[in-house]
């Protein structure tokens, strides 16, 4: 099963080779990490989504959680939680297709943040299925450009993650 | 009182900090990374300095002295190949849960990225086989850094800690405080298990029929030795220990039924395999011990005590996990169990070990005792009987460290000392060095197999130089006898590559070192010269036993194999 984990490391050099050479030393699935620092620069939070079984889950978990720089290790799939994530992507945007392309940035929610006399540079953020839905309805042709974050994940409601 | 404030340099500080640590001896070997460094150690003598002759030795010996001494052992060697040199010893210990402190020098900070004389990714390379590691780039952090390193390496599981520090970083100066502790929010080992749990697995373990005490390297690690000891004499239950955790219960007492997994005894595996209930206490499940998991132990239920979390259901599943250290966790066992009405089925455990009793009738560890040529495992029990079992016993990798684990019975923690996980050759001769410097007065011997020995034998230089007296029990097969086992059992005898050809004349390289050399080749004369070598307390003593070269390890369990599919010798198969 897809799990997001949520963590937060000391912002420190190599905190981020550490998460991820453990991904690989142990041969654990990871499908996208993001990290930046939170409004703590001495901390950063990170997201990774990845996938196994639960015995696996567990191992990456308590794995992680071994690591020294890592403060904490949420698995936000016991919460309920919101998952994002931000894409750019760069259109052929001839002007007889123009019409039709920004409808679809409409209909998705997207924004076109950039525009010369032949492309379109468009923004969207949501969850990955989303994403994908938009690249599907696209023509493959016309696609020059796919930019993508990975996911960033956040609980709902009251509860939050620090430290 | 105002404190006087000290401004020092980086290679000053580097010694006081050790100083203030309360480091003894310091293994290492030096290079233009680690000279500013290695000229400070000159103007001290807090600190003794040992000089290996390899920096694999180094680590390694740093490592004996830790397993031996329960303190951390420390490493000093320079950048580039220094530290590449170094990585065997640092996975060695990592593979084990040993505290080791290892400074790698590093080149200047400005020069770092820019493939500069002698450079290597020190932090990178040993970033998968150590607990944690540490590159100074300020010497503000370097007396604060260093703390830091000593006090993850030695808390919580154990490992070793890699600091990399830049030879600018030793130049610069800044004022000198050691802080007497750390605080680290990103790292809180747990101490005490949680109560419910451990009121739980109280209960499930006074309710065993066929109980079984599984403990491991972790109640070495732990200091729990006692602990363990009081926890099984007060249930009355059967021991067995891991590779690792031999001599953390007594091998001679009642209670104990020897080593289990790939080479333990009968008993300790057929009881595994029928327990049902397991008291794993500071062990990993680790392959060489379960055999194939999905035969192991079937109808038991688990509790498992370990200070680290990953350790548990990593390989088994289990049904009652207590995170803790195993010393706090059992003594609180004891009490509960103490102060419970319940007590142990007398009935049930009289007819449990009346099992064991049959298993261990079948005296699997039986060798040909009628024999000429000398019997390897001979050599270890007639050791064992002239130390009274009172040796520190290091080991390399192969059948003479499992026939040193089934014969030489130790009952006491930190006397066996050997490379289990990573099964590192080449580790017994500078392990035994470091474990002569903690204990001069103690009998040391390296129980080793003729190539293991040369894979580290320039020590024998540093054994000289620093006057470590130890006793090296070749046990010369003239084969990597471990290797051509295997061949034997499972190629069909096709003994590529693992005979030993060319061999030097040990006698001699022994002597040419400044030791003592000698050739034992009847059964007759093993007795006499271990006496002999033995009463030469104060050299250095290579025994070349010449020993038969066709012996097999047993019993074995192959792989695939469950533990109670154990191979016994072949006229006695059973199983
Ligand atoms: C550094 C290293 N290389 C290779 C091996 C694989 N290996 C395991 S046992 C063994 C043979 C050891 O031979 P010896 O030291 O003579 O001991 P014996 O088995 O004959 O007692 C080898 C090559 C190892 N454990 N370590």
């Amino acid at each position: 099963m897809r799990h997001i984990l949520s963590l937060l490391l000391e912002n420190e050099a190599g905190a981020l080779s550490r998460v991820a050479g453990l991904f690989s030393a142990r041969a654990f699935n990871i499908e996208s990490l993001t990290v930046a620092p939170t409004e703590d620069p001495t901390i950063s939070r990170m997201t990774v989504v990845t996938s196994g079984s639960d015995a696996i889950i567990e191992q990456i978990t308590k794995q992680l959680n071994k690591l020294v720089d890592v403060i904490k290790v949420v698995d936000l799939n016991e919460y309920r939680h919101i998952e994002r994530e931000l894409m750019l992507i760069k259109l052929t945007a001839q002007k007889t297709d123009r019409d039709e392309i920004k409808r679809m940035v409409d209909i998705f929610r997207g924004r076109i943040i950039d525009v010369t006399e032949n492309t379109y540079t468009i923004e969207m953020t949501g969850t990955g299925e989303k994403l994908n839905a938009f690249i599907e309805a696209l023509d493959d042709s016309i696609i020059l450009e796919v930019v993508r974050s990975g996911v960033s994940g956040i609980s709902r409601g009251d509860k939050a993650i620090q430290s | 009182m105002a404190k006087k404030r000290e401004i020092l340099r980086g290679a000053e500080i580097f010694c006081r900090a050790l100083k203030d640590e309360g480091v003894k001896h310091l293994f290492g070997y030096p290079g233009g990374a680690v000279l500013h460094i290695y000229d400070e150690l000159y103007k001290q003598d807090a600190v003794q300095h040992i000089l290996v002759r390899h920096e694999q030795g180094a680590t390694h010996a740093a490592d004996g002295y830790a397993r031996a001494t329960g303190k951390p052992g420390v490493v000093l060697v320079t950048s580039g190949p220094g530290a590449t040199n170094a990585v065997t010893g640092i996975a060695t210990a990592y593979m084990d849960s040993i505290p080791l402190v290892v400074f790698t020098g590093q080149v200047p900070t400005h020069m770092i990225g820019n493939d500069a004389f002698q450079e290597v990714d020190a932090i990178g390379i040993t970033r998968p086989c150590v607990k944690h590691n540490f590159l100074v780039k300020d010497v503000k952090d370097l007396a604060k850094t260093i703390k830091k390193a000593f006090y993850v390496a030695t808390s919580g599981r154990p490992g070793p800690v890699v600091v990399d520090i830049p030879k600018d970083v030793t130049a610069d100066s800044c004022e000198y405080d050691y802080p007497k502790e750390v605080e680290m929010r990103s790292y809180r080992p747990v101490v005490k298990g949680h109560p419910g749990q451990i009121k739980k697995a109280a209960k499930l373990i006074l309710s065993a029929k066929k109980p079984m005490i599984y403990s491991g390297g972790g109640v070495i690690l732990g200091e729990a030795s006692q602990e363990l000891i009081d926890f099984s004499r007060l249930l009355g239950y059967p021991v067995t220990n891991t590779l690792m955790g031999l001599g953390a219960f007594p091998a001679t007492d009642k209670q104990f039924i020897g080593m289990l997994g790939m080479h333990g005894t009968y008993e300790a595996n057929m009881g595994m395999h029928h327990c049902d209930v397991l008291i794993a206490i500071g062990a990993r499940f680790d392959d060489r011990v379960t055999g194939d998991l999905e035969k192991f132990c079937p109808y038991a239920k688990i509790v498992h005590i370990d200070v680290d979390p990953s350790s548990i259901a990593k390989n088994v599943p289990v049904d009652i996990p207590i995170v803790g250290d195993v010393k706090h966790v059992l003594t609180d066992l004891i009490d509960l169990i103490k102060n419970d009405k319940e007590k142990p089925d007398a009935k049930a455990l009289k007819s449990w070990w009346q099992q064991m009793h049959d298993w261990a009738a079948i005296d699997c560890l039986k060798f040909d005792r009628t024999t000429d040529v000398i019997k390897p495992q001979y050599v270890v029990e007639k050791l064992w009987e002239l130390t009274k079992g009172d040796a520190y016993v290091t080991s390399d990798v192969g059948q003479h460290q499992m026939w040193a684990a089934q014969f030489y019975k130790f009952d006491k923690p930190r006397r066996w000392i050997n490379s289990g996980g990573l099964g590192t050759m080449g580790f017994g001769l500078p392990a035994a060095m470091g474990v002569k410097l903690a204990f001069p007065e103690e009998t040391v011997a390296c129980i080793t197999g003729e190539a293991s020995l040369v894979m580290c034998i320039q020590e024998l230089s540093t054994c000289l130089q620093y006057n470590t007296p130890v006793k090296i029990i070749s046990l010369n097969n003239r084969y990597m006898g471990m290797v051509r086992q295997w061949q034997e059992f499972f190629y069909s005898s096709r003994y590529s590559h693992s005979y030993m050809e060319a061999l030097p004349d040990f006698v001699k390289m022994a002597e040419s070192y400044g030791h003592v050399g000698m050739r034992i080749e009847k059964t007759s004369d093993v007795e006499g010269a271990l006496k002999e070598a033995l009463a030469m307390t104060d050299r250095t003593v290579l025994m070349d036993f010449v020993t038969d070269q066709t012996e097999n390890v047993y019993p074995m369990i192959a792989a695939g194999k469950g533990h109670h599919e154990m191979h016994l010798q072949p006229d006695r198969e059973l199983a």
